[in-house]
């Protein structure tokens, strides 16, 4: 979770502000939601991933299913995957999920009823990116029609997206190949700090005319954390295959939850549907997303002003809360018991957790780690 | 080409039907008896007393948004097992227990559901009254375990079947599954008198079942939360260690915020914690962790004192007005010169009833009066006001005379 300069946890002043709006409105009340969701929230955070001027917005080929964060939208896509793509209730279908990637989507896949899980080359520790060519050479691989889960952006836990020209390549491959895109979309915003660019790969691929998935979080972008606010976007082909497609999800959402909780979804459906509170959002956003690349540029500046060994472009060439440092598992043990500073084994840190109160001691932290630990 | 050109539109909801079509009716005087909410004199949705106070109380407190935990918010699931079991429960007080918090009603049933799945591996079979609830047999079946069926309510009558349910029970195969409504059997009203719930203990500790409580109007029913939680407690106290499902979507009003709890009272605290750590695994691909805002309510209601006797006196408010309306349908019937024997619509309890009507007259109560129900006669009671049961008695006398 994003922490301020303080360390203290952050609620957008957008979102208190809504926040009052809404306790205030004596017109409201806690009725249940339609089963697929609040339709201004639908639309609207559909809106936000496709881009205003999305071609499939105008054709009405795009739906959306209001679910319990970016985990509920990942399992619902996944539960209808199951029932329906590629055969009915074909659980052989293969799924492919980053190696790394966040642990989670094994297991919602795997509960799902997928028996078949797999991981795609990714990141390449030796030069410390993208492995591009494994990632490439998995999907020539691939059965036909395998699923793919792809990070929108701010990839979890690697903090290393592909470029434009690489995610051509790889929208190529799939089409060529008949793979299926699942977007994870959990950092729209909080990324860059602007929401076309991180959104920018799913766009492509629905200009490249694919039908595919994408599994949005607003826990990150909005702070709305505990309120479980996400949405699975559902872009097909035309109107009356989504229309189909919805009424399936209705479905399966009908036996998991019935209809999602109305707070968080409130919240977001006002402040995106009016022109000063997005503003004001964006900027929230922006202001979040700047904290992160000032921490990454000052740690990185202050690693190669101490001359630590190696290379540390990747802090700021990493993008996102997370960061793949490079510190083996023993140097990462040096870090926790000598020096009390927690990451993961991986070498994973959470951005959001330095602070300029902090960055000296990390960037002193890592470098003792560094020279001292092999 | 789609992937998706195989893929059927789903069936319409029956009972989302009833109310599309209630909204096309032009008709001044067309009543709404499908809904499953509450509803106040005035036919208009409720927000308690105790629900704004508790949310004007949170907001002063200036919480941040971080993530509960997987299991919920502590406070509240913790008030939840008190609610259920009662607070001098040996089951309760001892901790052999574990409660997480639970997306509303449906979400606690599944993930039950799926607990019992991936853990009870005596059995498939979960045993529902006839008829049951339209959503459990979907839960169950999509967390994948298969369905049977035992005897409860009696057309004849329009009230329980005791004897039947009873030699159904008596025959269904021992470690089954077995789900009782705790109270305000939905869609019938129809529940066991406590001599025939204690019955049913024995009968059902004797064939070593589990037992699977959905108790979905605590307090909602009868207007005492103790009254209501009667059964769930005396099967405890019976030695059987159920599971249990709560929604507080209508005896707090919080439909639209999802606030629930599944229970599984367990031998000692070692295995509640042991059962809670698999909970979690369950909930985690799921949605990770719950929706705070309805939880937060309903913690600060269940445990602020004078909330909670707020809370108690606006629940009994809402069940007191159930209560009259079904009795003030019956004397209207009677008014009306109806000569059917109208006892079980004040027999039966909670939100809904199930009213006898054969599908012909309900389709001309439909079509003639604009008053919109299911096809299986059932009516919710919260939608009739002591300014249309008039006209609802009028309606009903004219198509069974």
């Amino acid at each position: 979770a994003y922490r301020t300069d303080e360390g203290q946890p952050w609620v957008l002043p957008v979102v208190k502000k809504v926040e009052q709006m809404i306790a205030n409105d004596n017109s409201l009340n806690h009725e249940y939601l339609p089963i697929l969701g609040l339709p201004e929230f639908r639309a609207n955070a559909s809106r936000i991933a496709l881009g205003d001027d999305s071609p499939a917005i105008k054709d009405k080929r795009v739906g959306s299913v209001q679910s319990l964060g970016g985990t509920g939208a990942l399992r619902i896509g996944a539960e209808f995957l199951r029932r329906w793509y590629n055969g009915n209730n074909n659980t052989a279908t293969p799924v492919y999920v980053s190696a790394p990637s966040w642990e989670n989507h094994n297991s919602v896949f795997m509960d799902a009823g997928f028996k078949d899980i797999r991981t795609y080359h990714y990141w390449d520790a030796a030069k410390r990116g993208l492995d591009l060519q494994g990632l490439l050479n998995d999907m020539e691989k691939a059965p036909e029609f395998s699923i793919f889960i792809l990070h929108a952006c701010a990839h979890n836990p690697t903090g290393t997206d592909p470029t434009p020209e690489q995610w051509k390549q790889i929208a190529a491959v799939m089409k060529r190949r008949s793979l299926f895109p699942f977007f994870d979309s959990a950092y729209q915003g909080f990324a860059s700090g602007s929401l076309e660019k991180d959104a920018w790969a799913v766009r492509y691929f629905v200009s490249e005319g694919f039908e595919l998935f994408c599994a949005q979080s607003f826990s990150k972008n909005f702070g709305l954390y505990n309120e479980r606010v996400g949405n699975l976007t559902v872009v097909g082909k035309d109107a009356d295959n989504v229309q189909r497609v919805l009424s399936q999800m209705e479905k399966i959402v009908r036996t998991t939850w019935s209809n999602p909780p109305s707070q968080g979804a409130r919240i977001v459906a006002t402040t995106l549907s009016s022109p000063q509170l997005f503003d004001e959002w964006k900027s929230n956003v922006k202001t979040m997303a700047d904290r992160v690349l000032l921490m990454r540029s000052e740690l990185r500046s202050r690693l190669e002003a101490l001359g630590t060994p190696g290379t540390w472009n990747h802090i700021t060439e990493q993008i996102g809360m997370f960061s793949f440092t490079g510190l083996n598992p023993k140097q990462v043990e040096y870090m926790v018991k000598e020096k009390h500073i927690y990451l993961m084994a991986s070498g994973r840190i959470n951005m959001c957790g330095l602070t300029t109160k902090n960055l000296d001691y990390v960037a002193k932290s890592i470098h003792e780690a560094v020279t001292k630990i092999q | 080409s789609s992937w998706w050109s195989h893929v059927e539109m789903g069936p319409p909801d029956p009972i989302l039907g009833v109310t599309e079509a209630y909204k096309r009716d032009t008709n001044s005087k067309k009543m709404n008896l499908g809904v499953g909410a509450y509803r106040d004199d005035n036919g208009k949705p409720y927000v308690l007393n105790c629900v704004r106070k508790a949310e004007a109380m949170i907001a002063s407190k200036k919480m941040d948004k971080e993530y509960l935990p997987i299991g919920g918010l502590a406070d509240f699931t913790r008030a939840s097992a008190e609610l259920a079991l009662g607070e001098n429960s040996e089951a309760f007080k001892s901790g052999r227990y574990v409660t997480v918090q639970g997306i509303s009603g449906t979400g606690s049933l599944r993930i039950g559901a799926n607990f019992l799945q991936r853990f009870f591996k005596a059995s498939r079979d979960v045993y529902l009254p006839k008829p049951s609830w339209g959503n459990h047999t979907p839960i169950f079946r999509d967390a994948g375990m298969q369905l049977q069926a035992y005897r409860y309510y009696d057309p004849k009558t329009c009230s329980l079947d005791f004897s039947g349910a009873m030699d159904d029970i008596s025959k269904i195969p021992e470690k089954s599954i077995i789900l009782l409504h705790a109270c305000a059997h939905n869609p019938t009203g129809v529940d066991p008198r406590q001599e025939q719930w204690k019955e049913m203990a024995a009968l059902v500790k004797k064939r070593n079942l589990l037992v699977y409580f959905d108790m979905a109007y605590q307090g909602f029913a009868s207007g005492d939360i103790n009254r209501d939680a009667w059964a769930v407690r005396h099967f405890i106290e019976q030695g059987i260690n159920i599971v249990l499902a709560q929604s507080f979507a209508k005896n707090m009003g919080l439909y639209g915020e999802r606030v629930g709890a599944f229970t599984v009272i367990c031998s000692d605290a070692d295995e509640a914690k042991r059962v809670e750590s698999q909970l979690k695994i369950l909930i985690r691909p799921m949605y990770s962790n719950p929706p705070m805002n309805g939880a937060r309510i309903a913690s600060m209601i269940l445990n602020t004192p004078d909330l909670r006797k707020e809370w108690l006196v606006e629940v009994k408010g809402m069940a007191d007005r159930i209560i009259s309306m079904r009795s003030q349908l019956v004397s209207n019937l009677k008014k009306e010169g109806s000569s059917h024997n109208w006892q079980h619509i004040t027999d039966q309890i909670g939100m809904f009833c199930f009213t006898g009507l054969k599908p012909e007259q309900v389709e001309r109560l439909i079509k003639e009066f604009s008053i919109y129900m299911t096809k299986d006669g059932r009516i919710s009671v919260a939608g009739v006001t002591s300014g249309n049961v008039g006209y609802l008695a009028h309606a009903i006398h004219q198509v069974t005379k």
